[in-house]
């Protein structure tokens, strides 16, 4: 085993305990626990608030996937991954300051609690409900195996005893802490993430002789890797571009970004969040992706994509300074894991369970249920996890951009459109996520060469202000917003 | 019943993130696809990086950070989340 490259990983999952037990003190002696459990009792600091944001969003998908894609394609991919920058800055920017407003007018604590206070309609809380414990239990499985993999591929453990390891430390800081847990120690992983691939990127350029020398090894092996179009000019404009909706503005829709969206202490938290996001989030991805392609002509030939960082860390620094560095992706993985276990959770113990099937539930008993639930479900992703179903990995791909053509525009028309109702709702809901599913079949794979989810969420949009407007004389109780 | 005073501020600082986003776009794929269409024998290159790519995604990035903390502090207004003592506002 590599102890030298272990030991400071140990360390990190040490400290993220202590942070758990830290966070698990205040939800023992807060009087709200629904607000305290799941939002961190609306208090969050600007710091913490634009790390959360970025850790979550940062996850296993671009954090191992993307250096390894960009080790493949070239700066093309470093150029489609900088769509991201927008994220930084535009989700707090459009729901922002309405949607901080509107949840503590309403007490909502979860995204869908806010649906169904806007909408006040059963059927858009179930049909939310469901597409977020399908969703993201899915998306859940698949960070759950990267993080196994990873433990593994470090410490030379099975995947078996990795994957135990993994859902351990993730399961026992997330029931006890909630989430002022997972946000502080979001705070202390996005650190570790932005210095980590600081640091990384340094010692890459370092040993590949130079920039300049670097680039230059590129073009003599392909010219196309120093172009946007990719290596094998196959990245064109349009679906390049198509990514500032899936990985840019979509992100708004994400239940487990908007969700950190009302959890903040005041304006000026939003603001400083803005600014150190903006900040942050280009950073790490510039970093991380130019990591992916200055490392190929360090090590060429390398075949499965998803093992570039370990390599190219283990590669270029001293042992122990690549454990540190590689607690990054770690940190990511369960950064992301932690917050999409509490966001299921949270949809069956409020949404499904007191809304319609126990709503006078005692203190004590939804206490326990919450952490119950989240337990339970660790242990059904655990199992899994052992041995993945094909179903798992299709839906995981589908994931975020079924999420986005899903709640966009109810959760963006409903905060800023007054006409929008529950039948323009569920209109575009069903809509964008048949439409998306359709573009599972060859037909609509890419339709005019863009990613599958915009044609979706460009449809979904119609679909809600035509329904809405069609549907005006059938609403009359429904909620304004002042 | 009038509005709301916060929701005027939260819908211009949301239309403003809508500006922010299209001017990014437009400045990303200017640079990218504009000098990064030609041969790539052609291109020049700055800190060893080539042109298309340090103008639209280092540049670029720097831009927006710059931009955004310059919008935030200067037009940002800064409003309470609470409303104790909007009770009796509850319509539009």
């Amino acid at each position: 085993m590599n102890w030298e490259a272990i030991i400071p990983l140990i360390g990190f999952l040490i400290i993220i305990f202590g942070v758990g037990m830290y966070a698990g003190k205040k939800v023992q002696s807060s009087n709200n626990f629904l607000d305290e459990y799941f939002l961190g009792g609306r208090s969050l600091g600007g710091f913490v608030l634009a790390m959360t944001m970025t850790a979550t969003y940062g996850s296993a998908s671009s954090f191992i996937g993307g250096p390894g894609t960009a080790y493949t394609q070239g700066l093309g991919w470093v150029l489609l991954a900088m769509s991201q920058v927008a994220t930084g800055y535009f989700v707090l920017m459009i729901l922002g300051k309405k949607f901080a407003i509107v949840t503590r007018k309403y007490k909502a604590v979860t995204m869908v609690d806010f649906l169904r206070k806007r909408y006040q309609s059963k059927w858009v809380v179930l049909f939310s409900a469901i597409s977020i414990i399908i969703f993201l239990f899915s998306a859940m499985a698949a960070q759950w195996i990267g993080g196994a993999r990873l433990i593994e591929s470090l410490t030379g453990l099975s995947y078996i005893s990795a994957l135990f390891i993994f859902a351990l430390s993730v399961l026992l800081y997330v029931t006890i802490g909630g989430f002022r847990a997972v946000a502080l120690t979001d705070a202390i992983q996005g650190t570790v993430m932005f210095i980590g691939t600081l640091i990384l990127l340094i010692a890459v350029i370092i040993a590949g002789g130079g920039i300049s020398s670097i680039i230059g090894d590129l073009t003599a092996e392909n010219p196309n890797l120093v172009t946007p179009f990719g290596s094998e000019a196959s990245l064109t404009p349009a679906y390049v571009s198509s990514f500032w909706i899936l990985v840019g503005v979509g992100v708004v829709a994400l239940p487990q970004i908007a969700v950190r969206s009302m959890s903040y202490k005041n304006s000026r938290s939003m603001h400083r969040a803005l600014i150190i996001g903006t900040i942050v989030v280009g950073f790490i991805m510039l970093n991380m992706h130019l990591i992916g392609v200055f490392a190929r002509p360090i090590l060429p030939g390398i075949d499965v994509p998803d093992t570039v960082m370990p390599l190219i860390a283990l590669e270029v620094m001293p042992a122990w300074l690549a454990g540190i560095v590689l607690a990054a992706p770690m940190a990511a993985i369960m950064s992301t894991v932690d917050s999409l276990l509490l966001l299921v959770s949270s949809s069956i113990v409020k949404d499904v369970y007191l809304n319609y099937v126990q709503p006078k539930a005692s203190h004590q008993r939804v206490k326990w249920l919450s952490i119950g639930i989240t337990a339970v479900l660790g242990i059904i992703v655990f199992l899994m996890s052992l041995n993945p179903p094909e179903l798992i990995i299709w839906l995981n791909l589908f994931a975020f951009g079924g999420l986005e053509a899903a709640f966009i525009w109810p959760v963006v028309m409903g905060l800023y459109w007054k006409h929008g109702n529950k039948y323009g709702a569920i209109a575009s809901m069903i809509v964008g996520v048949g439409l998306y599913i359709l573009s599972d079949f060859e037909v609509f794979a890419q339709p005019f060469g863009m990613h599958a989810v915009v044609l979706p969420i460009f449809v979904a949009f119609f679909a809600y202000v035509i329904v809405s407007l069609a549907t005006k004389k059938f609403v009359s109780n429904q909620m304004n917003l002042s | 019943m009038q509005e709301d005073y916060r929701f005027k501020i939260a819908n211009r600082e949301a239309l403003i993130g809508v500006g922010l986003v299209i001017f990014n776009f437009i400045w990303w794929f200017a640079f990218a696809y504009g000098m990064g269409s030609k041969d790539p024998e052609e291109y020049t290159y700055v800190f060893g990086l080539p042109d298309w790519f340090f103008y639209s995604c280092v540049v670029g990035f720097v831009v927006m950070a710059v931009l955004v903390t310059f919008i935030v502090k200067k037009f940002f207004v800064e409003v309470p989340f609470d409303d104790e003592e909007e009770e009796g506002n509850e319509n539009k």
